[in-house]
């Protein structure tokens, strides 16, 4: 595995930016690229940055750089039996850990192992100054100072340049089965809801008129939940492409919409795809009203994952307040307002 | 306040801001007189004390954003309160300012067993929402020891863990959505359905210990309680042994929802405290809880026999039964009162430190007490590292609290060697600034210094608590018992 620390150099850089006001386009593998608004600013490279910083298996936390390639991560913690706890989407094989923490989506086991952000432990970054800071750490419990590290999961790179993240990991499973049924939704959440804790359910969605579950862990447990369950074994890799955003209709789609909810809020387009047991909902090339629609009337939320007009940008422009306010989180890690310029919203 | 002759009669804020304050407050709600205020002086910290200028009880949330307002606009500072149950002096008054009382908003606004949240006021109990779930086979994850008694305000401010969160983590893995006032009166709301969003501003206020803003209301996530559990208590003759079985535990996969590690010290005040006996011969225990559908606890609990007997336990006990677990749990829980079976005082250290450095950091502590004169006893939350070494004096010796300050330094800085951190769950407040400065840089703490500034220009909500000025950096923290008098003691502490 290639052990590169490139952080001198980038932090000199990013200082040498922050003097001549440049703003910077920070790039990992180049995977997510297309995600946000049209990025600005010269290209800050970060997939020279890589390796493994420090690895315990026993600690169940591995510490990497950012332009590490997530396959790699992975391939290196399958060599002592173990994963990343939180399911991390792979959007090509260049797709760095750096890329995947910027954007911060997790994969279809969310509500069974955790969100990305809840498995970063500590983080450290350079400031839009170039100034590098750490913050949390490698341990569990830590409650010294603002958790800036989780703050920093899913800000598309605008509040500072991710350098190594401290990362919770977990064991490989022994056995892992996906089963589906056809069944209407309303009786797959019920399933779902009556199968979290009493089988070993690690991620599950719902699409097609087909429920896909999978169940993952110890050879025996997974072994009585097949015998219970009935169903049809799925070798379809469908959980595996919707982690990766690679599902054939979301590949050739124009726009993709996330549309965030309570679990429990009426199924609005029969064509969505299902995951979170009901909380995140896919929609294809849908109308922008609609989605909104949808969610608002839960007081969820929409995330566009791509779009046609892309610079509407991934989220709705909060209200004054908020907007304020994050526009100010903004301006103490970045005061110039260099990184990732625009990439949320179009004045940072 | 003209009219009551007892109270606070010098103030340096004019009487217009005194005659607005009585406006908003209600009638009940504004307590100035210094008997009132002498039980507002401290929180779970009694070492600090400070008189605030007033205490105010608002019952809405719009009274809560119109006193925020008037005390921005004359520049008072403002000391945010749910019970006071902290340890770290995070509620202790700002003498200058007032103290803004979260624990009349104590409504449950809503429950939905359907998608698992509960919408609270800041002053609901932490336990009053697992109660309030219970019908609906649901509870809320984090349950500090003071649960009883803290407010769910505070545990938002201090990011408060408790025993499960192990397993269930801490309060920032279990809140969905938060409404809060920054100092200027300005209400907002964050979060949503998955406490997902471009800018994760719940990370940034869980935990803030009040600085950021004043929370008036928190939407938590419910969890269905699992169909079983299962307690083991294993001792051991060493406490080499015991802390080696903590990272086997977790090295064989198992994820408990509780471990614990009693040593000699702990066990002998427990013991004289409950009068519950452990094996006789033990050095040290540890306390593992399995919970989950009764397969998973089954195949759970056979792996955590065979890991204790691997690693040298000489007894075993079990407990299934709601009631036998509790009795396995209760020396553990009243650890720290019983500690005042066995010393005049002590001094309660929250650092933590990665797994595998158990072993040489516990000796290092001994080593370090021996070589003070001082004895330390440690009971603690060993499968995450969080550690509570409990370090035993006697005030009245000459000298002593001195020396206690300089070991608990010296035990912080070994958290730090071994990579961990000065707290772990108890918060900075004013206890552990001096700390701060070990584990931060400059340029980091300048960082939190900017983003508390973005929150609140004029640095009005819990002015000088949590991130120190460079200026400070010295020395160590810790919590102060005297005389075996506890704070809250009646509550179960972990």
């Amino acid at each position: 595995m290639v052990d590169c620390d490139q952080g001198e150099a980038l932090a000199a850089f990013v200082r040498a930016a922050y003097e001549q006001d440049q703003a910077l386009e920070i790039v990992g593998g180049g995977s997510r690229r297309h995600l946000g608004r049209t990025p600005q600013g010269a290209t800050l490279a970060l997939s020279g940055h890589r390796g493994i910083v420090a690895y315990e298996p026993s600690e169940f936390v591995v510490t990497v750089r950012a332009g590490t390639p997530l396959a790699e991560l992975r391939a290196f913690l399958a060599a002592s039996g173990q994963d990343t706890l939180a399911e991390i989407p792979q959007f090509a094989p260049a797709s760095t850990v750096g890329g995947a923490l910027a954007v911060g989506l997790t994969g279809p086991a969310r509500p069974y192992t955790g969100s990305l952000r809840d498995s970063v432990l500590g983080l450290s970054i350079l400031s839009g100054t170039g100034q590098a800071l750490m913050f949390g750490g490698r341990v569990l419990k830590n409650v010294a100072g603002f958790d800036v590290s989780r703050l920093m999961i899913g800000a598309f790179g605008t509040l500072g340049v991710l350098l190594d993240v401290s990362l919770r990991t977990a064991r490989v499973p022994e056995r892992e089965e996906v089963i589906r049924w056809e069944m209407s939704w309303l009786e797959a959440r019920a399933r779902l809801r009556a199968w979290e804790g009493a089988y070993p359910l690690t991620g599950a969605c719902y699409r097609q008129r087909t429920l896909y579950a999978r169940f993952a862990g110890r050879e025996a447990r997974v072994a009585a939940a097949c015998r219970a369950l009935g169903g049809e074994r799925d070798a379809s890799g469908v959980l595996a492409a919707l982690r990766d955003y690679a599902l054939p209709d979301f590949s050739e789609s124009a726009s993709l919409w996330r549309v965030l909810v309570p679990p429990d809020a009426p199924l609005t387009d029969a064509s969505a795809t299902i995951g979170w047991a009901g909380a995140e909902r896919f929609r294809v090339n849908a109308e922008e009203a609609s989605v909104r629609a949808e969610a608002a009337r839960d007081a969820g939320q929409v995330m566009a994952v791509w779009r046609r007009d892309r610079d509407a940008g991934p989220w709705a422009r909060p209200g004054d307040a908020s907007l304020t306010l994050m526009g100010r989180i903004k301006a103490a890690l970045d005061p110039r307002g260099l990184l990732n310029r625009g990439r949320l919203y179009p004045d940072w | 306040m003209s009219e009551q002759g007892e109270s606070v009669a010098t103030t340096q804020w004019p009487g217009a801001f005194w005659r607005a304050l009585r406006r908003l407050a209600p009638p009940d709600g504004l307590l100035m007189k210094t008997t009132e205020l002498a039980c507002y002086e401290c929180d779970g910290l009694p070492l600090y004390r400070k008189r605030p200028q007033a205490v105010v009880l608002p019952r809405t949330r719009d009274q809560v954003g119109a006193i925020l307002a008037l005390c921005a606009r004359y520049g008072v500072p403002v000391v945010a309160r749910g019970a006071g149950t902290g340890l770290s002096g995070g509620a202790l008054p700002h003498p200058e300012g007032i103290v803004l009382s979260l624990a009349r908003l104590n409504r449950i606004l809503a429950l939905d067993p359907g998608n698992r949240v509960a919408r609270v006021e800041p002053g609901v109990r932490n336990i009053a929402i697992s109660e309030a779930a219970a019908p609906y086979g649901l509870f809320y994850a984090p349950d500090p020891s003071s649960q009883i008694a803290c407010t769910i305000g505070g545990n938002v401010a201090e990011n408060a863990g408790g025993v499960h969160c192990l397993k269930y983590g801490l309060t920032t893995h279990n809140v969905l959505g938060l409404t809060f006032f920054t100092a200027d009166g300005t209400l907002h709301e964050i979060g949503g359905p998955t406490a997902e969003g471009p800018l994760d501003l719940l990370a940034l206020l869980i935990g803030s210990e009040g600085l950021l803003g004043v929370v008036v209301e928190v939407t938590v996530r419910l969890r269905r309680k699992p169909p079983a559990a299962l307690a083991l208590l294993a001792a051991f003759s060493s406490v080499e042994e015991a802390a080696t079985s903590v990272s086997a535990v977790i090295e064989a996969g198992i994820v408990p929802a509780g471990l614990e590690l009693m040593d000699t010290l702990a066990l002998e005040g427990a013991q004289a405290y409950t009068g519950i006996p452990y094996p006789p011969g033990s050095v040290a225990v540890v306390l593992a809880e399995v919970d989950g559908d009764p397969e998973g606890v089954a195949l759970d609990a056979e792996v955590l026999r065979a890991v204790f007997a691997r690693c040298g336990a000489f007894a075993l006990e079990e407990a299934e039964g709601e009631a036998d677990r509790r009795r396995l749990w209760l020396g553990r829980k009243s650890a720290f009162p019983a500690m005042g079976r066995i010393a005049p005082d002590y001094y309660c250290m929250d650092g933590t430190i990665p797994r595998k450095a158990l072993v040489p950091v516990l000796a290092g502590i001994a080593e370090r007490a021996q070589a003070a004169g001082l004895r330390v006893a440690n009971v603690f939350h060993a499968g995450d590292g969080n550690l509570h070494p409990l370090i035993l004096y006697d005030a009245k010796a000459p000298g002593a609290l001195e020396r206690v300050e300089r070991l608990g330094g010296e035990i912080l800085d070994l958290c730090l060697a071994a990579g961990g951190t000065i707290t772990g769950e108890h918060g900075v407040g004013v206890e552990k600034l001096d700390g701060m400065c070990a584990q931060f840089t400059a340029a980091e703490l300048a960082a939190f210094h900017a983003l508390k500034t973005a929150f609140d220009p004029d640095h009005l909500l819990n002015p000088g608590k949590a991130v120190p000025t460079p200026a400070r950096c010295v020395g160590a923290g810790g919590l102060h018992v005297h005389g075996g008098r506890l704070p809250f003691a009646h509550l179960e502490r972990f």
